[in-house]
């Protein structure tokens, strides 16, 4: 009992460290200035939802979201903040305050829709976690589901990762066709 | 048989819901289309948080699957818009998303 007590509590210490790095980095990438600052802002939240993910015995989700978001993503986004380098035309905001005032309050009338949403819908069964065996959630567990119960949106994702390929391919490489021409957009 | 330690999943949603929330006042308040994408990749990284509280709670691998696929459709999100800057940025427009509302070749 006391060793359990003791797991709880330093289960919680993990996770309000956690939530707040999650939380205080998500205000850090949409208030910065430099793109550049934002993005690893950006890798510190997807480094936080990892150990997130881990205490909610999600192991295989936490490692791919680490080596696919935190590794390959975000390092495609900072290769084009440093090919685009520094534009000083891009402000931080424009527009009248007007926007500004209604851009928070769509915000916040947004968090307190799913506040009311999920209270309403499922605070029945939030209160009590099912008890769930010790493979849940690893690499062969994901698998196995993957390659059985959901197959077809196993293959619908590889389809929609070739497209998007093809779409970045074509978006990066027409340029050189004819270097005189005026830009129209 | 292991139970849920530590605080309950309506605390982990809770944190879904404010970052999708920042995410979206991100989206709805910046101008750079860079820091819109990053905007867009909390507003992702919030459900698939939600997603993978509610499969935790009610025992059932299928959300974590979801978020897996979530990640895969993040990632493509990712390749095409950055794609689209880049192209931008070729033709030397000003990356400001109020000023980009016109298609044209």
């Amino acid at each position: 009992m006391l060793v359990a007590s003791a797991g709880n509590v330093l289960v919680w210490a993990v996770w309000l460290v956690a939530a707040f790095a999650c939380l205080g980095s998500g205000i850090a990438v949409v208030s910065f200035s430099n793109p550049f600052y934002s993005a690893l802002a950006l890798i510190g939240n997807l480094g936080s939802l990892a150990v997130l993910y881990l205490l909610l015995s999600a192991e295989f989700v936490a490692a791919a979201q680490v080596l696919v978001y935190a590794g390959a993503v975000m390092v495609m986004f900072l290769f084009v903040i440093a090919y685009i380098g520094p534009r000083s035309e891009s402000p931080w905001m424009g527009g009248p305050s007007w926007q500004a005032v209604g851009a928070a309050l769509a915000a916040g009338a947004l968090f307190i829709e799913i506040v009311v949403v999920i209270g309403l819908k499922a605070s029945g069964h939030l209160s009590h976690s099912e008890h769930v065996g010790a493979a849940f959630g690893s690499p062969a567990f994901v698998g196995r589901l993957f390659l059985t119960d959901h197959l077809l949106a196993f293959e619908l994702t590889s389809i929609v990762l070739l497209v998007a390929a093809i779409g970045g391919v074509i978006l990066g490489a027409h340029s050189r066709r004819n270097p005189d021409e005026v830009p129209s957009l | 048989m292991i139970a849920l330690l530590g605080p309950e999943a309506s605390w982990y949603l809770g944190v879904a819901a404010f970052l999708f929330a920042t995410g979206a006042l991100g989206v709805l308040l910046r101008r750079n289309p860079l820091i819109v994408l990053l905007s867009l990749e909390i507003m992702l990284n919030g459900g698939n948080l939600a997603l993978i509280g509610f499969a935790r709670n009610l025992g059932d691998g299928g959300g974590q699957i979801f978020a897996l696929a979530v990640m895969a459709v993040a990632a493509s999100e990712v390749v095409v818009g950055l794609g689209l800057i880049v192209a931008l940025n070729r033709k030397r427009v000003t990356l400001d998303v109020d000023r980009l509302n016109t298609l044209r070749g």
